[in-house]
């Protein structure tokens, strides 16, 4: 059943980034693909905030489906690979550049910012139950 | 113009189902059997991912060939959230030269497959 509950969530996921991707990203890769940059760092938040959340653990169905469907399948590397390839092809040094910097630090930020908030909000948590 | 964006919606769909189940069962099966602080799962889907997608762009997928296995399929199978998340725990844990390992490995060989991908299938494919 967990991976029905994946692949269900993994729709919601393609869907919202698809949304995103055809709404934010320039028709051809010559400007930052706004669209895929946000999903990644969104992404990186968000399951940076679920992995970390311990309460999590006990619904383990929920966790795949939200953790290794949602944000999996909304997050991609495949067409961060390729709009860097085809940076490079037109010679976008500079572009090239920033995306690849803001997406390798970028994503590794967002994770930190989630697992805070994830940590800090079991910490409230804990202590207004005691 | 309703009926074909709709079209388009069940493609990503069908697409996004199937990337996501096939990285969950490709990612764990190889997880298993390597049970090294490299996450060796990430990387072996994240790379085949990047391999394919270069096929469809220099195969000249249409738009419903690429909103199934390109931003359907493609996008779900690969991950940047997953990888993003082992490598901050490698950071974290002290591991830094794995985690630096493995995100030279994944965007390097990520690049460069992406890169073969789309010049094989410019050569030989017509998609």
């Amino acid at each position: 059943m967990t991976v029905l509950y994946i692949g269900l969530a993994g729709i919601a996921g393609a869907l919202a980034r698809y949304g995103l991707s055809v709404a934010m990203n320039p028709q051809q890769v010559t400007s930052l693909p706004w669209g895929t940059l946000l999903c990644n760092l969104a992404g990186c938040l968000t399951l940076g905030f679920l992995a970390y959340l311990p309460g999590l653990k006990r619904y383990p169905d929920l966790r795949a489906a939200l953790t290794t469907g949602f944000v999996g399948a909304f997050t991609t590397f495949s067409t961060l690979s390729w709009e860097l390839v085809s940076m490079l092809q037109q010679q976008l040094w500079t572009i090239a550049a920033i995306y690849f910097i803001v997406s390798l630090w970028g994503g590794i930020g967002c994770i930190r910012l989630g697992r805070r908030f994830g940590l800090n909000l079991a910490a409230v948590k804990r202590g207004s139950e005691e | 113009m309703m009926s074909n964006t709709l079209g388009t919606l069940l493609l990503v769909s069908a697409g996004g189902f199937a990337g996501a189940v096939a990285r969950y069962w490709i990612g764990s099966r190889i997880a298993e059997r390597f049970r090294t602080s490299l996450p060796y799962g990430t990387l072996t889907v994240n790379l085949i991912g990047s391999f394919l997608l270069g096929v469809l762009w220099g195969g000249g997928a249409d738009g419903w060939l690429m909103a199934l296995l390109g931003s359907g399929f493609m996008g779900a199978f690969t991950t940047f959230s997953t990888l993003k998340l082992e490598s901050e725990a490698l950071l974290r844990q002290g591991e830094s030269r794995t985690a630096w390992l493995y995100m030279g490995l994944s965007y390097t060989l990520g690049l460069l497959l992406a890169y073969a991908g789309y010049i094989v299938s410019i050569t030989y494919i017509k998609l």
